[in-house]
């Protein structure tokens, strides 16, 4: 068993390395639905942590604590409701929702939802409350001045969003029971989570392994590049008056 | 002269706080006016609402003769900016910060790049546009924002305590420009201020104000001149005192402000006495020293406040005393809470009202 790992890693790496068009499509899928879903989720949660954060309103708490406490919701959970509602007898049957991409999408969408809401919140809250009201007297417009909020909170909200591209990433519940796993000629449905319990069941290791790895460098890749990116960003803007004054 | 804003009769509550009071006031066009008071008098609320970023809970605001209508204030707002207490800044840089007013405003970049480099200009940070603005010393963010209310050369102008906090270099440096920018662009300003010092010399005209009200207005000559009895009002001014006046027979006056302490000054006065002493003006030192001053008092150290590179104390000498020192003095005398300290000040640097 131990060679057959061995075997199936170098196996792995060559698909990796080879550019196998079966193992890059589902790459793409998982990129396409993930992202699409993270895209649709921070434009509805972000009015509504903006919403939370801004505003004074009774049960103020209680939205937190519902939020905070869907972060943890098991996918599987939310895949099987989802599977119901889209299911032909379900009240969203007439959609067409069951066993498509766009299933996955939405799915994924209200799964990290309560991520991307939660996080936000807490950094639109730390915002110096005076932002809004130094905007408005420099002449801002309501939206401008919430604008203005947003901009500095802006760390926490693509935190917000990194959080929930990995959940995204990682979750298999709602791709298996919502999309289907689908793998055959025609649409497609797998994506990196579920074809890896596909693989397994069906021993191919390998393939289940170069699908592994690939996930793993995904999701280690993008997460890098956003630290990497705010460490340069922030030296940028250190490094950059003395630049100039070098310059002068 | 024309009015440029008016309260009539406003009242301003939280809850079951009331901040202002039935104030009525005017602000007219090319003047300095200073709300003049201590601290949670209703000063910044009267800032706010004449920043159209609060409403009054009743009463009426004109301004530029309108009546102002608090669900429609967003062109209202881009006539008059206040400056806040507290140095409030985006997390940009200097220029993003100074150019935010005119980009809402639409002006092209040329122009803004040369309202940015003039503001800048005035408050003496040229050459600063680049630097991230949270990264500059206490003065040099207020002075920030106070180019950034600048340049957008509003109708009004409004400050709100601009130099409380800051090192007297930095203080200096703004009252200057704020002297400068009304004399030059003709600019209306209302300050606020607990600094009597502040008060004198940098206004035309002094609303004074206690408790949520307007207790008099005037000229700083009228003001002050009938303030001593209005001054007992003001116990919550830093130094302030009331107390009798008599003379000594070394020519100098000696007021009696209570608890055993008497105070020297140089004026000539009989009777009731406002004294007033420049926290700045005030020496500390852990034991008595030989010195020409005439005022020596002992006392503890009763509250510290950090102000960044100044250090804020109050001594309790029989009346509490505020004192203010540069941090490094105050770690190199290692002064705690309730220590015994010295304040010694001159004769001369104590005003009489």
């Amino acid at each position: 068993m131990a060679v057959d790992i061995f075997a199936s890693i170098i196996k792995a790496m060559e698909l990796i390395i080879s550019g196998d068009p079966e193992l890059y499509g589902i790459v793409y899928r998982t990129l396409l639905f993930s992202g699409t879903a993270i895209l649709l989720a921070t434009l509805w949660g972000t009015p509504i942590a903006l919403a939370i954060s801004l505003k004074e309103f009774r049960g103020k708490n209680t939205i937190k604590a519902f939020f905070n406490s869907l972060i943890g919701i098991p996918t599987v959970v939310l895949g099987l409701l989802l599977f119901l509602a889209f299911s032909n007898g379900g009240p969203l049957g007439f959609l067409g929702l069951l066993y498509t991409g766009g299933g996955i999408i939405i799915g994924e969408a209200i799964l990290v939802a309560p991520i991307i809401i939660s996080i936000a919140t807490t950094a639109i809250e730390a915002v110096d409350p005076d932002i809004m009201n130094l905007a408005k007297t420099l002449g801002a417009s309501e939206s401008q001045a919430v604008v203005a909020v947003l901009k500095e909170a802006v760390n926490g909200v693509l935190l917000s969003n990194l959080a929930a591209f990995n959940r995204a990433m990682a979750e298999l519940g709602v791709a298996l029971l919502v999309g289907g796993n689908i793998a055959g000629v025609g649409m497609r449905t797998d994506v990196l989570t579920t074809a890896i319990s596909r693989y397994t069941q069906q021993g191919a290791f390998d393939l289940a392994i170069a699908n592994g790895i690939i996930l793993m460098l995904i999701v280690i890749a993008i997460n890098m590049a956003v630290i990497v990116a705010r460490k340069a960003k922030m030296l940028l803007v250190e490094v950059k008056p003395w630049v100039e004054r070098i310059k002068r | 002269m024309t009015v440029v804003a008016e309260l009539k009769n406003v009242t301003k509550t939280y809850g079951d706080n009331t901040v202002l009071d039935d104030v009525t006031l005017q602000v007219q066009e090319g003047e300095i006016l200073a709300l003049l008071g201590p601290n949670g008098s209703g000063k910044t609320t009267i800032l706010k609402i004449l920043a159209f970023i609060e409403s009054p809970t009743s009463g009426e605001v004109k301004f530029l003769g309108e009546v102002v209508n608090f669900k429609k204030v967003e062109q209202a707002r881009l006539r008059s900016t206040l400056v806040f207490q507290k140095t409030v800044l985006f997390g940009a840089s200097v220029y993003n910060n100074i150019a935010y007013g005119l980009k809402v405003r639409k002006t092209p970049k040329n122009v803004i790049d040369a309202e940015v480099k003039n503001a800048l200009r005035l408050v003496r940070l040229e050459g600063f546009e680049k630097r991230p603005a949270r990264k500059l010393s206490g003065g040099e963010q207020q002075r920030v924002a106070i180019a950034r209310a600048l340049v957008l050369k509003t109708d009004l102008l409004l400050l709100d305590e601009p130099t409380a906090n800051l090192d007297p270099k930095n203080a200096g440096i703004l009252e200057e420009v704020i002297a400068e920018v009304n004399r030059k662009m003709k600019t209306t300003i209302v300050i606020a201020t607990h600094n009597m010092f502040q008060a004198k010399a940098l206004p035309q005209r002094i609303a004074l104000m206690n408790e949520g009200k307007i207790t008099e207005v005037g000229t700083s000559a009228e003001v002050f001149g009938k303030l001593s009895k209005n001054l007992a009002r003001f116990a919550a001014v830093a130094n302030t005192f009331v107390g009798t006046a008599t003379a000594t027979s070394e020519g100098t006056t000696m007021v009696d402000i209570g608890n055993g302490v008497k105070v020297e000054v140089t004026a000539q006065t009989q009777g009731e006495a406002s004294i007033f002493v420049n926290p700045q003006d005030i020496i500390l030192s852990k034991c008595a020293i030989e010195s020409s001053a005439r005022n020596v008092f002992t006392g503890r150290v009763t509250e510290i406040t950090d102000l960044g590179s100044l250090v804020k104390l109050k001594v309790d000498v029989g009346k509490p005393f505020t004192v203010q020192i540069t941090k490094r003095s105050f770690s190199e005398m290692g002064l705690n809470l309730n220590a015994e300290v010295c304040i010694a000040f001159k004769a001369s640097s104590v005003q009489v009202f």
